[in-house]
C-alpha cells in the first residue's frame, strides 16, 4: 500500500489551502506565513485591495512591528482603508473623517443652542415673577448650579464642555496627543482622540 | 565655449529620498517639494512610491493635490497609530456623535418641559430642532463595528478640502 508522503508541500498540511495573500502573490504558503491568519482564502478581494494600496512588503513590516494580538485589528483597519481608497481614490477614508467632523460640529452647535435656551429658562425661574419680559442672559453669565446639573448630569457629562461653568470634564480625558497638522482646516484637531502608541515598537 | 546650461532645478523630495534624478516631468515634483522631506518619507513608508504613483495616475490632474494631501494625512495617522490608523479616528468621531446626539435629545426634552410651563413671551426664540442623524452606537469591537457599507464613500467625493 502506498502511503502518501508529506513532503515539503505548498501548505502547512496537505489539507490547508494557501492563504489569500500567497495565492495572490503566487508563492508557497509556509506554515509561519504572517498573512495566513488574517487573509483567509475565501476573501481574496481583501488582500487584493490591501496589496493594491499598501503593498505586501509594507503590510509585512507593519504587522511585524505589532504584537500578535494587535495584528487582526491592524489588518482589518488596513483592509477598510484600502477599500475606502479603492472606492474613492482622491480622499479615501479621509473623506469620511471630514464628513463626520462636520456632523459633530453641527450637533455641537445644536446642543449649544439648546443649552443656551435652557439657561434662559432656568434664569427665568429664579428671577421675580415673570410679569416683565426677561433680559437675555449674557454669554458669560455665571451658570447656576441647577443648570450645571441639567446640562451635565444625565449623560455623565457627555462631550459638552461649557467653558463658563467648568462643567463635567470626566469623559474628555483624551487630550494628551499632539494634533497632527493638516494643511487644510480640517476641524478635527485630533486632541480628543485617544492615540496611545499601540504598536510594539511605536511605529513602522 | 562651453554651453553653460542653467543648472537643473533641485530634486523634489521624492526623488531626493529615492536617490534618483528628478526629471522635468516628475510626477511627484508638484506635490512633494524639496523643503518638505518628511511628507514624502511618511507616504513612502506607509504606501510606497510605486503605489502612490499608481493612485495618482488614476485620478485627474486637478485632483492630485487633494489626493496627495489625503494620502499624507492617512500616512501620518497610520504612523501615529499603527493598529487602527484613520479607522480609530472614524470610530472616535462616531462615538462622539452618538454622545452629542444623546445629550441633544436630553436637552431638548428638558426644553420642551420648560416651554410647556412658561408664558408664551419666552417662546419667541426657542427652536427645538429634532436631530436628524441616525448613527448607531458602535458595538464593542472597534473595527468590527465598521463595515464597508456604513460609510458611503462615493458621496464623500463632494467634500472639497478648502
Amino acid at each position: 500500500m502506498q502511503q502518501k508522503q508529506q513532503g515539503a508541500s505548498s501548505s502547512s498540511t496537505s489539507y490547508n489551502s494557501p492563504c489569500a495573500a500567497c495565492k495572490f502573490l503566487r508563492r508557497k504558503c509556509m506554515p509561519g506565513c504572517i498573512f495566513a491568519p488574517y487573509f483567509p482564502p475565501e476573501e481574496p478581494q481583501k488582500f487584493a485591495n490591501v496589496h493594491k494600496i499598501f503593498g505586501a512588503s509594507n503590510v509585512t513590516k507593519l504587522l511585524s512591528d505589532l504584537l500578535p494580538h494587535q495584528r487582526e485589528d491592524a489588518v482589518n483597519s488596513l483592509a477598510y482603508e484600502a477599500e475606502a481608497r479603492v472606492r474613492d481614490p482622491v480622499y479615501g477614508c479621509v473623506g469620511a473623517i471630514s464628513f463626520l467632523q462636520r456632523q459633530v460640529d453641527r450637533l455641537q452647535k445644536e446642543l449649544d443652542a439648546a443649552n443656551a435656551d435652557l439657561i434662559r429658562f432656568v434664569y427665568s425661574d429664579q428671577m421675580a415673577p415673570p410679569v416683565v419680559p426677561l433680559q437675555p442672559s449674557t454669554p458669560h453669565a455665571v451658570v447656576p448650579r441647577q443648570v450645571r446639573n441639567i446640562i451635565g448630569s444625565e449623560s455623565g457629562g457627555g462631550y459638552y464642555n461649557n467653558n463658563n461653568n467648568n462643567n463635567n470634564n470626566n469623559n474628555n480625558n483624551n487630550n494628551n496627543q499632539t494634533p497632527i497638522p493638516f494643511p487644510y482646516s480640517l476641524p478635527w484637531n485630533y486632541q480628543n482622540y485617544n492615540n496611545n502608541p499601540r504598536g510594539g515598537s511605536g511605529g513602522i | 565655449m562651453k554651453n553653460q546650461e542653467p543648472r537643473s532645478i533641485s530634486s523634489c523630495a521624492a526623488c531626493k529620498f529615492l536617490k534618483r534624478k528628478c526629471t522635468p516631468n516628475c510626477q511627484f515634483a508638484p506635490y512633494f517639494r524639496a523643503d518638505e522631506p518628511k511628507k514624502f518619507a511618511k507616504v513612502h513608508k506607509v504606501f510606497g512610491a510605486s503605489n502612490v504613483s499608481k493612485i495618482l495616475n488614476e485620478v485627474p490632474e486637478n485632483q492630485r493635490e487633494d489626493t496627495v494631501n489625503s494620502l499624507v494625512y492617512e500616512a501620518e495617522v497610520r504612523l501615529c497609530d499603527p493598529v487602527y490608523g484613520c479607522i480609530g479616528a472614524i470610530a472616535s468621531l462616531q462615538h462622539k456623535m452618538v454622545e452629542l446626539q444623546h445629550d441633544l435629545i436630553l436637552a431638548q426634552a428638558r426644553l420642551a418641559c420648560y416651554v410647556e410651563n412658561q408664558p408664551s413671551y419666552l417662546d419667541d426664540n426657542i427652536n427645538i430642532i429634532a436631530p436628524n442623524t441616525d448613527f448607531q452606537e458602535p458595538s464593542n469591537g472597534l473595527v468590527e463595528s465598521l463595515n464597508y457599507n456604513s460609510m458611503p464613500f462615493d458621496q464623500f467625493s463632494q467634500f472639497q478640502f478648502p
